[in-house]
């Protein structure tokens, strides 16, 4: 049922030293709304847990795609059409770039964030397979304290985070080190717009001389949170590709892939398709290397 | 409550609601504009787009503080001078509506996809479209009236907030 806005406040704190002092003089009290697709979606089916929410929304200073010379800085206020829209981010970082692309629709990507994707933690979300390929860091600030982590230390759970109560995302990192890298990511779900995945994979991967010498693979809705998939890398980091050793190669990662997973049954898939498909999709990766 | 500030089809008007409210519900409560529809309320289906500062939302997800200050284009923002726009004569003229529901978000979600790619390609429009479901057209006849107003002399600064 639909909840009663009145029982409900939104405040929009003039800077975000505001928002941080908020947040740090009542941990716990406040949610953070930025494009409000998923914590309205929430509103709307009477799901909201916190009653007080402030809105980052127009905070300018969370919103930006910057460069230096060894990365690729992106505002945790960027919007999914900032990200596609941006020619870096197309040239350097394209799963990223294409994830943001089949997230929601249109009018989705003009309001939702890159910061509410990540923050929002749902194992479905379309951004983080590419983050975690991508080895991506978090900056999280505080009104006491600002602190960076390697974005696969983020997710601990279903809908838990590293963040603490008092922090807000503000930046994710990327190196600008993979125009040498395969790259491969994608979705399955029933359309292309707006569904939620079933499975989703992406994968780099840098192989010199044959030999994989560097990979990373990022997957969505096949566990309680966006999983790197580290035992399928163990399994393919300094192998042959292509070869004799090849079947041997995608049956043992196939079979790395299905041990690490544990994904569940629910309306859109079951856990023993997600499995399968997931393998399938690691295999499609391989065998383009 | 918040004291909020809307341009809304070019009118400005200054309203008193709870912060929380949709912006569907501002746009047909409390400002009586019933051209904008309610469909799944969830942002799937893309009934209630409007223009917010010439950008497509779904206003069913737009609290009514973040559009404080903002410039709203609804349905009955899109005729100019009481004449039908292109876009409108297209999708008359097309077989682009049926029942009508999803027509008023069919028409901005149109209106934001021409004024960012004046000529579409035909895959331009189906993801420009995507965000809009329609159970009556089987979309065909939609994106007929797309390409049709596509071709016809659109002005891309016409229909804005």
């Amino acid at each position: 049922m639909r909840s009663d806005v009145t029982q409900f406040e939104l405040t929009a704190p003039a800077t975000l030293t505001e928002v941080l002092r908020r947040l740090a003089d009542n941990p716990g009290r406040h949610t953070v709304l930025a494009g409000g697709t998923e914590l309205m979606v929430a509103l709307n089916t009477g799901r909201l847990a916190t009653h007080s929410f402030l809105s980052i929304q127009h905070l300018r200073e969370l919103r930006f795609i910057r460069e230096t010379p060894d990365t690729i800085q992106i505002g945790a206020g960027a919007t999914f059409t900032d990200i596609r829209g941006s020619k870096i981010i197309c040239a350097e970082l394209p799963l990223l770039a294409q994830s943001a692309s089949w997230t929601g629709s249109v009018a989705n990507q003009n309001r939702g964030t890159l910061g509410g994707n990540i923050c929002n933690a749902s194992p479905a979300a379309d951004t983080p397979p590419a983050l975690l390929a991508y080895d991506a860091n978090v900056t999280l600030i505080s009104a006491a304290s600002m602190r960076e982590l390697p974005y696969r230390d983020f997710h601990l759970g279903y809908k838990r985070t590293a963040m603490r109560s008092d922090e807000l995302l503000h930046t994710i990192t990327l190196p600008r080190i993979y125009a040498g890298h395969r790259q491969y990511i994608r979705k399955v779900g029933t359309r292309n717009a707006q569904a939620i995945s079933k499975v989703a994979l992406a994968a780099i991967a840098l192989v010199e001389a044959g030999r994989i010498i560097d990979i990373r693979v990022g997957a969505a809705s096949l566990a309680d949170r966006p999983l790197r998939c580290t035992a399928a890398e163990t399994v393919l980091i300094g192998q042959t590709i292509g070869g004799e050793g090849m079947e041997a190669l995608v049956r043992k990662a196939r079979a790395a892939l299905a041990g690490e997973a544990e994904p569940i049954d629910d309306i859109r898939s079951t856990a023993k398709y997600r499995i399968a498909v997931g393998a399938n999709l690691l295999e499609e990766f391989l065998r383009s290397l | 409550m918040s004291d909020i500030r809307i341009t809304i089809n070019g009118q400005a008007r200054s309203l008193n609601v709870p912060s929380m409210k949709r912006l569907l519900d501002v746009i047909r409560e409390d400002l009586q504009l019933t051209g904008t529809k309610e469909g799944c309320g969830e942002g799937e289906c893309g009934a209630c787009a409007v223009l917010m500062n010439g950008e497509l939302v779904n206003s069913c997800l737009v609290p009514a503080l973040q559009a404080n200050g903002a410039s709203v284009c609804t349905i009955e923002g899109v005729a100019i001078d009481g004449r039908l726009h292109p876009v409108q004569q297209c999708f008359l003229e097309n077989g682009g509506a049926q029942c009508g529901i999803c027509t008023p978000g069919m028409i901005l979600a149109t209106q934001h996809l021409l004024n960012k790619y004046p000529r579409p390609t035909y895959e331009q429009i189906q993801e420009g479209l995507a965000g809009n479901l329609c159970r009556c057209t089987g979309y065909m006849r939609i994106f007929e009236s797309v390409c049709k107003a596509a071709e016809a002399d659109y002005l891309p600064d016409r229909g804005k907030a």
